[in-house]
């Protein structure tokens, strides 16, 4: 007991201490826990509601169960949609992502002149915007524009791109290409985090400069692909400005992006239920298929930690 | 010919065919992302019937520097500059706020909860923009902020996940005992945070700074989403009025010209402010 009375005030101290520690904490935090609730957790929960609905503004929500999706289910543009950003992803990200591999390991050297070319290299990605979708739409121009025009020089009559629906979608990787350069740059930091003794160590060993590439960059930044791997997958579903400046969608719907469907749904049409459920599917969507890149990542990503644990 | 074999066979000779070789394919792609703005620049200074001819004039014969005065009145350019200056400026007054304030409790303070938040910030990073679109609309037109700056700089000052975790970790590596020391001298955490933190933080809030500027100069949806008054338009959603409007017609040297001058503050910001991009993006790989 007479242990107890002497803990006791010491107890209270200490517990009255962490909570007025926990208290500055919480309106520390404040901005990001309102933020969550009003701007994110919020409109998620109401946006899943809004998705068995039908709301137009004008008259309150009314419940209609599935009805969205089953109508999604048998919408022709819906399934174009799909395809066009599936087509569109399963191309820009793997082509965006060796291409700007490729860059970083050039890039990766001590020459004269090299901080000038990753600068020109980076440049595009602090435009990009609507400046440089009309810029494209400019230069995609089947008869003016410079795409064909250089393409003259060299004797091949060039496609009217944007007017075209089997080269619409492929102006927009190209657009996209041009745009690699963040990527690049953070290639390019995990290249700079491999120590250099390691490459000498496999030259002095025989090793050629492909198993070196194959055997040590590739598993060595293989965190940087990851990451890169899924910003791009995130970003390139939900690419809008470019499709919705340079191309409009079209033609004939070959460059209709999910976000432009939905865009079209929900600010043109004022159908805010049948958007919402469409948000929910894009949603999902991109759950799954980050799902499925963090639970592949122990089969291909190797951490540093980890060799030192083993 | 024997000159060019040994060039192959010894070590300084591969070396230095490489190195050629790196720059060849360097300076192709460095012209691949050049020639669009040279072609911008180029139409820009053309006269209204050298822009549809074919074979182009690559350098107009007389740059037409009046295009850009023209383009400027024509498409209010000044009001819709000023918007977006208004906008750029508040969020990234708020952002700066919101992420390094919050920051400080989620590296600093010990309080239940805090990590399992933290975590879910983090989630909400690859959360699909769409998802919350619809209802945040609503919100905002219930409330009657649609057609206002609010919808884009008022969620500026609830923290970006993305900003308070580069806070975060930054904090994180600055010593403790400067705070104790403060802390002995009777100074509340908000003291420590305002005279400590943030002057040790400059760094870093400009790096933030520089990624805020341009994302926010550059966003094209929401102000296309909330804005439908011609002299609330920013410049970016202004653009894309300017080649469609019957008013104008298709005068691409005109666009050319407004495009060029929007293009001109994330430029000139990347060549002061380089290696505050740069740090941002090392940073994010190394992360990641």
């Amino acid at each position: 007991m007479a242990n107890a009375s002497v803990t006791l005030p010491k107890a209270n101290k200490k517990g009255w201490r962490d909570r007025r520690e926990a208290v500055n904490a919480y309106v520390f935090m404040s901005p990001v826990i309102i933020g969550l609730l009003v701007f994110t957790l919020g409109p998620i929960i109401v946006s899943l509601f809004l998705s068995f609905t039908n709301y137009n503004l004008l008259n309150d929500p009314k419940w209609i169960g599935v009805d969205n999706y089953v109508k999604m289910y048998g919408e022709r543009l819906f399934w174009q949609s799909l395809r066009v950003s599936a087509i569109y992803s399963i191309v820009s990200v793997p082509l965006g992502m060796t291409i700007a591999l490729f860059l970083a390991i050039l890039l990766n050297r001590k020459m004269r002149g090299i901080y000038t070319l990753r600068s020109i290299y980076y440049l595009p990605t602090v435009i990009s915007g609507v400046g440089v979708a009309m810029l494209w739409r400019w230069i995609f121009n089947g008869q003016y524009g410079v795409i064909n025009t250089l393409l003259r020089n060299i004797g091949i009559k060039g496609p009217n791109w944007l007017l075209d629906e089997n080269y619409a979608l492929i102006a927009l990787i190209i657009t996209s290409v041009w745009g690699v350069g963040g990527t690049m740059l953070i290639f390019l930091a995990g290249l700079q985090g491999i120590p250099v003794e390691i490459n000498e160590a496999a030259e002095i060993d025989g090793a050629g400069k492909w198993a070196q590439f194959r055997y040590i960059t590739l598993p060595m930044i293989s965190h940087v692909t990851f990451f890169n791997l899924v910003l791009g997958i995130i970003g390139a579903l939900q690419v809008f400005t470019d499709a919705y400046v340079i191309t409009g969608g079209g033609p004939n719907n070959a460059t209709l992006f999910i976000s432009v469907y939905l865009y079209r749904h929900a600010f043109q049409f004022l159908n805010f239920g049948y958007a919402a459920a469409l948000a929910w599917v894009l949603f999902l969507i991109v759950m799954v298929l980050t799902l499925f890149v963090f639970r592949s990542s122990p089969l291909w990503v190797f951490y540093e930690s980890e060799r030192q644990g083993k | 010919m024997t000159a060019v074999t040994r060039l192959f066979r010894t070590r300084t000779g591969q070396e230095r065919l490489l190195g050629f070789a790196t720059m060849s394919v360097l300076l192709f792609g460095a012209l691949f992302i050049l020639i669009p703005f040279f072609w911008m620049i180029s139409t820009s200074l053309k006269k209204a019937g050298d822009v549809y001819i074919a074979p182009p004039q690559w350098i107009p014969v007389e740059p037409q520097w009046e295009n850009y005065v023209t383009a400027v009145t024509r498409l209010n350019y000044g009001v819709h500059a000023s918007n977006t200056a208004i906008i750029v400026f508040f969020v990234m007054i708020g952002t700066l706020f919101s992420s390094s304030f919050a920051a400080y409790g989620f590296s600093r303070l010990r309080a239940p909860g805090r990590d399992t938040i933290f975590m879910i910030l983090l989630g909400t990073m690859m959360l699909p923009g769409a998802v919350t679109l619809v209802p945040t609309y609503l919100m905002f037109n219930s409330i009657g902020w649609v057609n206002t700056f609010l919808p884009m700089i008022v969620p500026a000052f609830f923290g970006n996940a993305f900003y308070v975790f580069l806070m975060r970790q930054f904090y994180i590596t600055i010593p403790k005992e400067l705070e104790e020391s403060a802390m002995m001298d009777g100074a509340t955490v908000y003291h420590i945070w305002w005279f400590i933190m943030v002057p040790l933080s400059g760094s870093i809030l400009a790096t933030i700074s520089v990624f805020t500027f341009v994302a926010t100069y550059n966003d094209f949806f929401t102000p296309l989403i909330y804005i439908s008054d011609e002299s609330k338009r920013t410049i970016a959603v202004a653009l894309t009025y300017f080649q469609g409007s019957p008013r104008i017609g298709p005068q691409m040297h005109l666009l050319m010209s407004a495009v060029t001058m929007s293009i001109v503050p994330p430029i000139v910001l990347f060549i002061v402010a380089q290696r505050y991009f740069v740090r941002g993006i090392v940073m994010t790989g190394i992360k990641g």
